[in-house]
């Protein structure tokens, strides 16, 4: 067990650093988040700059134009981008973390050549067109429908909680090709303009007031076949190639950005006195042991995944289960930090953190789901009827 | 960065699962268990002789001249088989107190206004001094020891591997200083915390195990979600603790070693919990183990650094 890093691993940090400190300053301002076309400008010029200075899909292989880095730079990118408040990877997160692996992983020489230099320089958007009304956790029971009419398939069905959708280019999107085959074998992925005839986007309004999602609605959406990847029918096989990676470092970020949170929550306790209440103090206490406990299993997961060849284990369900509950908890003494009139102001900070930590227990599969996933594959328990 | 146990390290650890294994099976354990408690001097003296005790003296002066991670994967293995005695208090006096080292002596642990196990026959008391913050150790032999036996009043244990004792106040107790840069508070904490560790490894396995043979309904409990689910959740408390443990071995941090204890309490105590819920109706009964995890667990939860004082540590460290 050795927790240093290397001595060129370091060396990759410190260029990091260095670029970093050069490039955040220059930055413009945050858009509001309810301006969709201020933040895809934002999150796609971020990407722009990544991409000129070769840090754009720096864990994607380097065939596909990636920087074909180890997972553990990968961490080391992850950690510092978000210690140093650079923005985070927002719109293009479809793109860079699960279509554009997908394609370099499944996808032909023309496909690969066609689709991911514009994801890897910010040109183009991805969303991710799986879930539908119903089939969400059950993903393998979706039902829209593409039939193949001459070079074309022609798509029907709706689809929920597209993220970005209402910027994104292309859409990642899950058909069923075959609808007598067994639910997991009759599925093709295709990429689908988002301008297409028939495509219709209704955002879905979050509790938390903001437009993440949207509902889309497909009629007679014509989608080349040269744009399907994979196989027909095997779609099933090629999203799961990806949908592990994309637990395994997804989140890494998000645990440096949440003990930087319990800081300053300590900090804002000390100043408004709060502190004096040894029952708030004692849980902001259990969650720096949470939040350390957490950054350690990240390394676990990655070097675990290193010594595998890359490929992120079942502990991404561990850690999944784990760090969504906790983020909501870190939400909850957050609440009590702020006492009980400021937790109700929108515009205190972290009052709508606590809003959007609720979907973390719903979001890439449900606890309860993650828990089956973990029980019976890990565990090996019998599956249940 | 490879935060993985090396070849070295896993043989080691296995090493000392098929050692207890040998010497320590089910049989033992309970027998153990049932006669009362207390320590097997001779199995203590193989384990001495096996090097578990000398494991981080310095080779130069008679130990095995490893570290603290290797010391934690044993410590894992012992928590695991549930073996009883003051094992971290005796590694930690190795060096200070004649024979501990070789396992001819035990070495029972002393904390302010907590009772103390294993005293009777005990070679030396390691008295911890001072609040969670100070590192403060002493030992106690010879006179010094003989008055703290003559004025203990000997309690019911709730563990029934652990006889425990009510001694006097100590700060009046003349003893040798601990070697210099000994920092008994934090090290015991995480061998306490590794044996928690095994515990909760046991406790997990053992309620997916019954989950698989037992049957209701016409089928394995364990396909019913609500089963499951405790066990899934078992799992996710004993692997996170294991990176907070097996990092604060590594780093030897005082706030990550006060992380690792106070997650490594709470999958031991919790695993066993689930575990006996698992078992249902077996579960309360004397005849499973479940419940002599659970006691120990709450035992060593009570020692070296407890819930409240580890959180407290690690609010101070926050801002």
């Amino acid at each position: 067990m050795d927790l240093s890093y290397t001595e060129e691993e370091e060396a990759f940090r410190a260029r990091l650093r260095e670029w970093l400190a050069a490039a955040l300053p220059g930055l413009p301002g945050k858009p509001d988040p309810g301006d969709w076309p201020g933040r895809r400008a934002y999150d796609t010029h971020w990407q722009r700059l990544l991409y000129d200075a070769g840090y754009a899909g720096l864990h994607w292989p380097a065939d596909a134009g990636g920087r074909g880095a180890t997972p553990t730079q990968h961490l080391i990118f992850l950690e510092e981008t978000e210690r140093a408040g650079a923005p985070y990877v927002g719109a293009n997160f479809v793109g860079l973390l699960h279509a554009g692996p997908t394609i370099a992983a499944e996808g032909t020489a023309e496909q690969r050549a066609r689709w991911l230099p514009p994801v890897l320089r910010g040109d183009e958007i991805w969303c991710q067109g799986f879930s539908e009304p119903e089939a969400g956790s059950d993903l393998a029971s979706l039902r829209t429908r593409a039939v193949r009419d001459g070079d074309d398939y022609v798509v029907s069905g709706s689809k929920i909680w597209t993220s970005h959708a209402e910027v994104a280019d292309w859409c990642e999107l899950l058909v069923r090709t075959d609808p007598a085959a067994p639910k997991h074998r009759g599925i093709s992925w295709l990429a689908m303009r988002m301008d297409a005839p028939g495509v219709t986007v209704r955002p879905l309004r979050t509790l938390a007031g903001s437009t993440e999602f949207a509902e889309m609605f497909l009629d007679e959406v014509r989608v080349p076949v040269p744009h399907r990847v994979g196989e027909e029918n095997d779609g099933w096989r090629v999203t799961m190639v990806t949908l592990s990676f994309e637990r395994g470092t997804a989140f890494v970020g998000e645990v440096v950005a949440c003990r930087r949170t319990l800081d300053a929550l300590a900090a804002e306790a000390r100043r408004s006195g709060r502190w004096d209440d040894a029952v708030l103090r004692r849980r902001l206490g259990r969650l720096n042991a949470e939040f350390r406990a957490l950054w350690r299993l990240t390394q676990w997961n990655v070097s675990e995944a290193q010594a595998g060849g890359g490929v992120p284990g079942a502990g991404g369900s561990v850690f999944k289960l784990r760090y969504s509950h906790a983020r909501q908890e870190l939400y909850e003494a957050a609440a009590e930090v702020l006492g009980a009139g400021d937790a109700l102001d929108l515009d205190r900070e972290w009052v709508l953190d606590r809003l959007s930590s609720l979907s973390y227990t719903i979001a890439a599969g449900t606890s309860q789901i993650q828990a089956n996933i973990v029980a019976e594959r890990i565990l090996g328990l019998p599956k249940g009827r | 960065m490879d935060f993985q146990l090396s070849d070295d390290q896993r043989a080691l650890g296995a090493g000392i699962r098929e050692l207890l294994a040998g010497r320590f099976d089910r049989d033992r354990m309970r027998a153990a268990h049932d006669g009362g408690g207390g320590v097997d001097r001779a199995l203590w003296r193989e384990l001495g002789a096996a090097g578990l005790f000398a494991l981080r003296l310095p080779e130069t002066a008679g130990g095995v001249g490893l570290g603290l991670p290797e010391s934690v994967l044993l410590f894992e293995e012992m928590g695991r088989a549930l073996l009883p005695g003051p094992l971290a208090a005796t590694q930690l006096a190795a060096g200070a107190v004649k024979g501990a080292a070789e396992g001819e002596a035990v070495v029972a642990l002393a904390e302010a206004g907590r009772p103390v196990g294993h005293l009777e026959g005990t070679d030396a008391l390691l008295v911890l001094d001072g609040e969670a913050g100070g590192a403060v150790g002493r030992v106690l032999s010879g006179r010094a020891l003989r008055q703290v036996v003559r004025e203990a009043e000997p309690m019911r244990s709730l563990d029934p591997g652990t006889p425990l004792w009510r001694v006097p106040d100590l700060a009046g107790y003349e003893g040798e200083p601990l070697p210099d840069g000994a920092r008994p508070r934090h090290e015991g904490a995480l061998l306490a915390a590794a044996e928690q560790l095994g515990s909760a490894g046991r406790s997990l396995e053992a309620a997916v195990q019954h989950a698989r043979e037992r049957e209701q309904f016409a089928a394995p409990i364990g396909s019913f979600q609500a089963v499951k689910h405790l066990c899934a959740g078992m799992l996710v408390r004993a692997e996170t603790a294991r990176t907070a443990v097996y990092a604060a071995a590594v780093t030897g941090d005082p706030m990550e070693i006060a992380g690792a204890k106070l997650l490594a309490d709470e999958a031991a105590v919790g695993n066993a919990r689930d575990c006996l819920q698992v078992h249902g109706g077996m579960g309360f009964t004397w005849e499973a183990d479940v419940h002599l995890h659970l006691k120990r667990a709450w035992l060593r939860a009570g020692q070296w650094l407890t819930a409240a004082d580890a959180e407290e540590a690690l609010a101070a460290d926050l801002g």
